[in-house]
């Protein structure tokens, strides 16, 4: 791989970035903050994994079985290492990063919880970090605090102070926002909620992929993301957590693997990580996010982050300059690599709709944030985002396609 | 993509017809469609032999929700309900002129959707 970041280069790695959607129009990717695509390195680890050493994990003697088991565990540390987890242990697979915040609810959350606890969620969450709480709050009796999002696009941290002052069990909070792109200030965030006795459960889906992440640095209790917003596949993420609380944790789905022994009527549960990891596994997919961190990290996830830095300050001088759009959201500086807005008198299905036509693909609707939509009085919005295959003739490309829309309902 | 804007559809989109709200109305439903925040509500005034004397409907969404809702009103135009109620998914797609993938169909239907409700009743209806 070329040391020198260079996207024209990176693209040529991913076959879907090569291709066309139609005859003489290629495509032009800005949709990697709802999946990104991902690299040859990627999709011929998983193809080699299944080729020639597919085997059930664990308890195998034989060499297959073997292999399976070492490249599985070996993507665990690969993973571990990308986020600086202390131990490898603490990285739970998944199914993405939905399931891993729906463990830490119905684990950690059910013991923990009482009726008239609270909990503290902000208004820029995915509705992936709302809605198992909201079950949870809504079977236990729990009461639900909410830090609103301010004008400039971020949390207003003057709100989550003072709701920490009534000592929430739990704060569940988005590292990047997934429409407004808001990075939010988690050290400091974390340092607050422990002042206050409380857990914090952060949602990586959007910062993993972008920039560098230590768990240990940000002190956060757990951290999920998802492998296929990193260049990974489908089927597979992660949950970190602190050590101690996934030892006490219950376990959270039963069956094999997640136990050490079982008698007619009790088990005894395994240990970490695979208390929490019931059941055949997503093996060939942890592969594949084992080496979708391994591409990355080649990369370089600073050059990655200053790279998508530099585009989205691009796209959003250019977004501006067009008539008639509003980009949601904090200024470049305090935001990663998307954009979301709308266009005056187009709706943002029709904006897609005809972008898609000359191959330029972005995401149209709430983009699973309907509460941070509301926030706004919209009920939907175009979404561009960034990765480290972007460049800003994928920019000048939008902003045609923009052009022509504006042509047509003008 | 070209076909699906036709000229005719962005007419209805950029200048709806029967576009506002009836008050009172006889029968009047709303429904969105969540996905893409497509609203369409209807209003009707029905004689006593119900026949559509008059319609409107409002709302707000993608072109493709809103122009069909627009020609709709105009093809209900003194037909009675029990006619609307055989009105089909093809009767819509026919008026619109375009093939529609599985997202943008839903966004195509609301209207129809809304006003079959309307003529049925709530309680009656059942998505066919
Ligand atoms: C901020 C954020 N959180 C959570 C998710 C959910 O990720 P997944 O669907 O992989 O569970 C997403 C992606 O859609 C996201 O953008």
């Amino acid at each position: 791989m070329d040391k020198k970041f260079d996207p024209n280069l990176i693209r040529k790695e991913f076959p879907a970035l090569c291709r066309e959607v139609k005859e003489g129009v290629p495509l032009v990717y800005l949709d990697t903050t709802a999946t990104s695509q991902k690299p040859k390195y990627v999709l011929d680890s998983l193809s080699h994994y299944y080729s020639y050493s597919n085997a059930n994990v664990h308890r195998g003697i034989h060499t297959l079985a073997e292999e399976a088991t070492a490249a599985y565990e070996n993507a665990r540390v690969s993973i571990s290492n990308f986020i600086n987890s202390p131990r490898s242990e603490q990285v739970i697979y998944t199914r993405n990063t939905t399931e891993a915040i729906n463990l830490v609810a119905n684990t950690w959350g059910r013991e923990n919880f009482c009726r008239g606890d609270r909990v503290v969620m902000t208004e820029m969450e995915h509705h992936s970090n709302l809605v198992p709480w909201q079950m949870l709050a809504e079977s236990i009796g729990m009461e639900i605090d909410i830090v609103p999002v301010d004008d400039r696009g971020l949390l207003d941290l003057m709100v989550y102070e003072k709701l920490l002052k009534k000592n929430p069990k739990a704060v569940c909070v988005t590292h990047m926002s997934n429409v407004l792109g808001t990075l939010n200030p988690i050290r400091s965030m974390a340092d607050l909620a422990h002042e206050h006795g409380a857990v914090i459960i952060v949602d990586g889906a959007q910062s993993a992929p972008h920039m560098p992440i230590d768990v240990q640095e940000l002190d956060v209790d757990f951290f999920a993301f998802s492998a296929h917003k990193m260049c990974g596949p489908t089927g597979i993420g992660v949950l970190y957590g602190r050590y101690e609380l996934l030892s006490t944790m219950p376990p959270f789905l039963g069956g094999g693997d997640m136990i050490k022994r079982v008698e007619l009527r009790r088990f005894d549960t395994n240990d970490l990580p695979y208390k929490f990891e019931a059941g055949t596994p997503a093996i060939g997919e942890a592969v594949g996010m084992g080496a979708a961190v391994e591409y990355l990290n080649e990369i370089g996830m600073e050059n990655i982050w200053d790279h998508e830095q530099e585009i989205v300050a691009y796209a959003m001088d250019k977004l501006e300059e067009v008539p008639g759009v509003t980009i949601y959201g904090p200024e470049a500086d305090k935001r990663g690599g998307v954009t979301a807005f709308t266009l005056d008198g187009v709706h943002p299905h029709d904006v897609s709709q005809i972008l898609d036509a000359d191959g330029i693909a972005v995401r149209a609707g709430h983009h699973c944030a309907m509460p941070l939509h509301t926030r706004y009085n919209l009920v939907a919005t175009a979404r561009a985002s960034y990765y480290l295959y972007n460049t800003r003739k994928d920019i000048d490309k939008l902003i045609e396609g923009l052009y022509k829309v504006k042509k047509m309902f003008g | 993509m070209e076909d699906m804007y036709r000229e005719v559809i962005l007419d209805h989109y950029k200048n709806p017809r029967f576009r506002g709200e009836l008050d009172p109305a006889d029968i009047s439903y709303e429904d969105d469609n969540p996905l893409c925040g497509d609203n369409i509500r209807i209003d009707l005034r029905v004689d006593d032999s119900d026949r559509i004397v008059e319609c409107a409907f409002s709302g707000q969404g993608c072109a493709i929700s809103q122009a069909s809702a627009s020609m709709l009103m105009e093809d209900i135009q003194g037909k009675t309900l029990e006619e609307i109620k055989k009105y089909s998914r093809d009767d819509i797609l026919d008026m619109l002129g375009i093939e529609l993938g599985p997202v943008r169909l839903k966004c195509a239907m609301l209207s129809l959707k809304v006003l079959k409700v309307g003529a049925y009743g709530v309680k009656e209806w059942v998505e066919d």
